[in-house]
């Protein structure tokens, strides 16, 4: 991969991705894929934010039909693809996902939402009480069943998002950050400023994550990301007590709300490496990464009603990251009608690792004007405030 | 002449009365006060783990409790930092392999 | 004492030997204490008598079964040591000091390995999350509650690895002087000691006097750094005697000194049985055609000391960059960090020995009480500004220390791509190096995400700062080819290692049990900002 830093003024030919997490390495992946020529700009390093921190979810469980589900079915397609085309380092695990229920009611609930999730061709698979060991040995007995869904996925995150990036073949420039967005006579985005220098390219993708609000106010446009904490408690490496992505029923729910308190649901998961990762936590408290002893707290105590077993493992370490959180939880992707040239991938919440191929695949299709595989619309980024400099309506909580 | 000395000796150490532990099923002397690792090391044994990827021989290495290199197996419990756990009479001790749960795997 | 501004305490609960996890509630705090003392070296011990002797309430939490810290380690009692102090300089003063502490009526809460600490919130008290238990895997969960913190937890030792450095018999020299110190063992008969800085001739002499063989020193540096700043130098004269009494006594025992040198290999297949020492030459780089070998039984080895901030900067406090390069707490002039109420003292503001830390922990002992007193002219007191003033000059001396023995950029030349870096994870130079070229990692943390190194048990204690010099080096190894890389240009920034940043905001393993069993904080959210973040 060329690396450079040189400061001065400098031809990025096509396109500008700015953001070296997983969503901007897949865009610059499947924009090279198209012919294009990309350079990769992140003020930190690759997978620095949000990506870092991610445990590298490939879900499709624990969406409701809707166009976040398409969102996610395609990207299941492309982590397969990818997982042929990319090193095995990315620690691809086709390893299915194991939603459980504490009781029958929970159970009842589930095999609702499995229902409607089947309609929109998610595989879903009813696993009664006394079959839930047979899937996970150290559940704790007296669940009331759950759903297995075979179509979840994890990766290692930074290290997917290190390879899509290699395997793009883009200009990487780490280090740099993005201080003006640069426009041409009638507006249209003719480049960046960096703190290198000016990087001229007739398209800009915003694929800053959590920090895309500022990236898009660079540009004039409002968009209203704001990050939601989340903790991982990661466990002493262990052989393989856990086999598949196991959570609780009220994950969906947590997921699904907008509410700045905290909610935690856990999330229970064995890597390929040995450790066990457990979330997930969300709450909605600005950048702050201090430690909350009363997160990690809940996040232990799910876990060990989840597996009682973890009860005597101990966690060697805890780390904080921040979702990209939109009002109505979904992606601003596309291009932005207020900025010619300004394209938008971020604001992917929880799920931008699982969402990242099919992003960039969008990304791609619009900027060579192809058909893009799934509809556009509900993503537009303008649907917070249609006025270039609108007011920030959805301004922060 | 320096070899002949020894560190209890240094020390004028005068210390309780002598306990066995086992070490992989053989015995080891140890004194009131050492920790596991101390013990070891005084019957001449570097290693207690290996480690969980290249199966390699580990044993204390920073000796303050910081490194976890030391881990053992101790009284059937894995992962007991040798360097700070005392011995005790009657310890088992045992080569921990690799993450010391193979117990727990499915 | 009059005017004592709390009741006294009940003590902590005695311990019981320690089993696995076992869900058991944490015990409920008791009033909280005016100040908490975390580590109960000379600086805590001191910071501790000299607060409780102006009227505070003290609790110190340490680790370990025995006051004393690392530099005045010394055997359990049942090992009957007469003459401890055979294996200690100032071992009187720290006999007094540990009377006065004993007869102050400061809480002494041993076996508490400290895992977190929380700031106040709204209500003025910290918490201080422990686990009991000779080495935190069982027991109780403890929490002290405080109103200022004291951190004196001192340091660990700075590795730079090696081709072998993980065979058994390749031990820290200061791992070395501390089982000898605490269990009266040796790693074998014919000991190497090598690294750099002034711990080594220590090492090396109490080896030497505890009966074993020391066929040489390797020490990396080449003193000179020493002579270039003899104001300092002069200023630190017990650090001279002292190390004039090592060197007597390394004489007495026939143990070369070689300097400008490095263990460039360990040798062996199930233990070491010989090391390779090879000239460096300005840059610490081995000068080929030099190695020789030394056959030995074991090896100790270290390069300095790394402070133990991480309590501290997950309360966001801020470092400093030490002069041999490694992260240090930032410090006032009266030892508050630059998070009121937390105090440091000793090794946790930079490597400067026992004096030094005793100096700064009696010096914030005396800044706590006047805080929580509302006295503040005891900060001008005579004694204070002594204080300070002897705090200034050992801390200058140390700077130059620091400064003289700080790895030089060429280092990584003696470290083959199959060598693992990240004991605990197995990760070798060649996969960081390949993190850092192809994979575009630039810093210790986006190497840790992509390798694993830094990942393990020990959360990159002993790799951290040979993996942020080989991110720094973006791939551009001394290790690879025919020593071509490396460079004063080639290596990282001239001289010094690069910090590495990283965050450990667990600073002990927890069971998972524990974390379950804590006493529910009902409702208490973060700080409300959207603030900006390093990250992005």
């Amino acid at each position: 991969m060329p690396l450079s830093n040189s400061p001065g003024v400098s031809d990025a030919r096509d396109l500008i991705v700015v953001g070296a997490g997983v969503v901007g390495a897949a865009c610059a992946y499947y924009a090279a894929r198209s012919g294009l020529t990309v350079t990769v700009l992140d003020r930190g390093p690759v997978a620095g934010g949000t990506t870092g921190a991610g445990e590298g979810n490939l879900l499709v469980s624990d969406k409701e039909p809707g166009p976040e589900l398409e969102l996610a079915l395609l990207s299941s397609r492309l982590w397969q693809e990818l997982a042929e085309e990319l090193p095995a380092g990315i620690e691809y695990e086709a390893k299915g996902g194991l939603v459980v229920a504490s009781d029958a009611a929970g159970t009842a609930a589930l095999r609702k939402f499995a229902a409607a999730q089947a309609e929109a061709g998610v595989t879903a698979e009813e696993v009664p009480a006394d079959r839930l060991h047979d899937l996970e040995p150290h559940l704790a007995p007296g669940l009331g069943g759950g759903f297995h869904y075979p179509q979840d996925a994890q990766v290692q995150p930074a290290l997917a998002a290190a390879h899509l990036l290699r395997a793009s073949g883009a200009r990487v420039r780490t280090g740099e950050e993005v201080t003006a967005v640069l426009t041409g006579a009638h507006g249209e985005v003719r480049g960046v400023r960096t703190t290198a220098g000016d990087l001229h390219a007739p398209h800009v993708v915003n694929a800053a994550g959590t920090w895309g609000g500022d990236v898009a106010r660079l540009a004039g446009a409002h968009l209203p990301v704001l990050p939601r904490r989340g903790f991982v408690l990661v466990t002493e490496p262990l052989p393989r007590v856990v086999r598949h992505k196991v959570y609780a029923a009220d994950y969906v729910a947590d997921v699904a709300s907008g509410s700045a308190a905290l909610q935690t649901s856990a999330v229970v998961e064995g890597t390929p490496a040995g450790p066990v990762l457990i979330g997930a936590s969300r709450e909605r408290v600005g950048f702050d990464r201090t430690l909350s002893v009363e997160v990690l707290r809940r996040l232990a105590a799910q876990a060990t009603e989840l597996f009682p077993v973890l009860a005597k493992v101990r966690a060697i370490r805890t780390y904080a990251g921040f979702r990209p959180y939109l009002p109505d939880h979904l992606p601003a992707i596309g291009p932005d009608p207020r900025v010619p040239g300004l394209l938008h991938a971020c604001g992917h919440e929880g799920a931008g690792i699982g969402l990242a191929p099919a992003t960039g695949a969008l990304i791609a299709a619009a900027l060579t004007g192809r058909q893009p595989p799934v509809p556009l619309a509900p993503f537009r980024p303008d649907r917070f405030g249609p006025d270039r400099f609108g007011s920030d309506r959805f301004g922060s909580a | 002449m320096a070899r002949d000395r020894n560190p209890a000796d240094l020390v004028g150490a005068d210390p309780g009365p002598p306990f066995e532990i086992t070490f992989d099923g053989s015995a080891v002397t140890a004194l009131p006060g050492q920790s596991v690792a101390a013990a070891l090391w005084g019957a001449g044994i570097l290693a207690w783990r290996t480690t969980r990827n290249g199966g390699r021989p580990r044993g204390a290495f920073c000796g303050i409790g910081q490194c976890y290199d030391c881990l053992a197996t101790v009284n059937g419990e894995p992962n007991r930092r040798a360097c700070l756990v005392p011995a005790r009479p009657g310890d088992t001790v045992t080569t921990q392999e690799g993450h010391g749960h193979a117990g727990l795997a499915v | 004492m009059p005017g004592s501004p709390s009741e006294p305490h009940e003590p902590s609960e005695p311990y019981e030997p320690s089993e696995p996890y076992e869900s058991a509630a944490p015990y409920e705090p008791s009033e909280p204490y005016d100040l908490a003392v975390i580590g109960a070296g000379p600086a805590g011990l001191a910071g501790a008598v000299t607060a409780c002797e102006l009227g505070l309430s003290v609790a110190v939490l340490d680790a370990a079964p025995q006051t004393g810290g690392q530099y005045f380690r010394h055997p359990a009692p049942g090992l009957g040591a007469a003459r401890p102090q055979a294996l200690h300089h100032d071992w009187s003063e720290f006999t007094a000091l540990r009377g006065r502490f004993e007869a102050s009526g400061v809480t002494h809460l041993p076996h508490h390995h400290v895992w977190t600490v929380r700031p106040p919130d709204g209500d003025g008290i910290w918490t201080v999350h422990a686990l009991t238990g000779p080495d935190a895997h069982g027991g109780t969960p403890a929490r002290v509650r405080a109103r200022t913190i004291l951190l004196a937890t001192g340091a660990y030792e700075r590795q730079l690895p090696f081709p072998g450095w993980t065979l058994p018999g390749v031990i820290g020299a200061g791992g070395a002087q501390a089982m000898l110190k605490s269990g009266l063992v040796l790693p074998g008969r014919r000991i190497v000691v090598a690294g750099s800085g002034p711990l080594l001739l220590a090492v090396a002499s109490s080896l030497a006097a505890a009966g074993a063989r020391v066929p040489a020193v390797v020490e990396a540096s080449g003193y000179l750094g020493y002579a270039r700043r003899p104001y300092a130098l002069a200023a630190g004269p017990h650090k001279l005697l002292e190390a004039a009494v090592h060197g007597s006594a390394l004489l007495r025992h026939r143990t070369p000194l070689r300097t400008r040198s490095a263990v460039t290999e360990a040798h062996g297949t199930d233990r070491v049985e010989a090391v390779t020492v090879s000239r460096l030459d300005r840059a610490w780089r081995p000068v080929p055609g030099t190695g020789r070998r030394i056959a030995c039984d074991a090896l100790a080895v270290g390069h300095g000391l790394v402070p133990q901030t991480e309590l501290a900067t997950g309360l966001g406090c801020a470092t400093r960059r030490t002069p041999d390069g490694t992260h240090a707490l930032a410090l006032d002039a009266l030892q508050e960090s630059s998070v009121p109420g937390l105090w440091a003292a000793g090794e946790t503001g930079g490597t400067g020995g026992w004096d030094l830390a005793r100096t700064e922990g009696e010096l914030a002992g005396i800044a706590v009480a006047a805080r929580l007193r509302g006295l503040p002219a005891l900060t001008r007191s005579r004694r204070a500004r002594a204080l300070a003033r002897r705090r200034d000059r050992l801390r200058a001396f140390a700077d130059v220390m620091a400064a003289a023995h700080a790895p030089g950029p060429g280092w990584t030349a003696w470290l083959p791509d199959d060598t693992d870096v990240c004991r605990c994870e197995e990760v070798t130079a060649g996969s960081i190096r390949g993190a850092a070229g192809a994979l575009g990692a630039r810093d210790a943390r986006t190497v840790k995400l992509l390798t694993r190194a830094g990942m393990g048990w020990c959360q990159g204690r002993m790799c951290g700062a040979a993996v942020a010099c080989l991110a720094a080096e973006g791939g551009r190894g001394g290790g690879r080819g025919d020593g071509a890389g490396g460079g004063a240009e080639g290596g990282t920034a001239q001289g010094t290692v690069p910090p590495s940043a990283e965050r450990r905001p667990l600073a002990v393993p927890v069971p998972l049990g524990a974390l379950a069993d804590l006493p529910e904080e009902s409702g208490r959210p973060g700080p409300p900002t959207d603030g900006p973040t390093a990250d992005g």
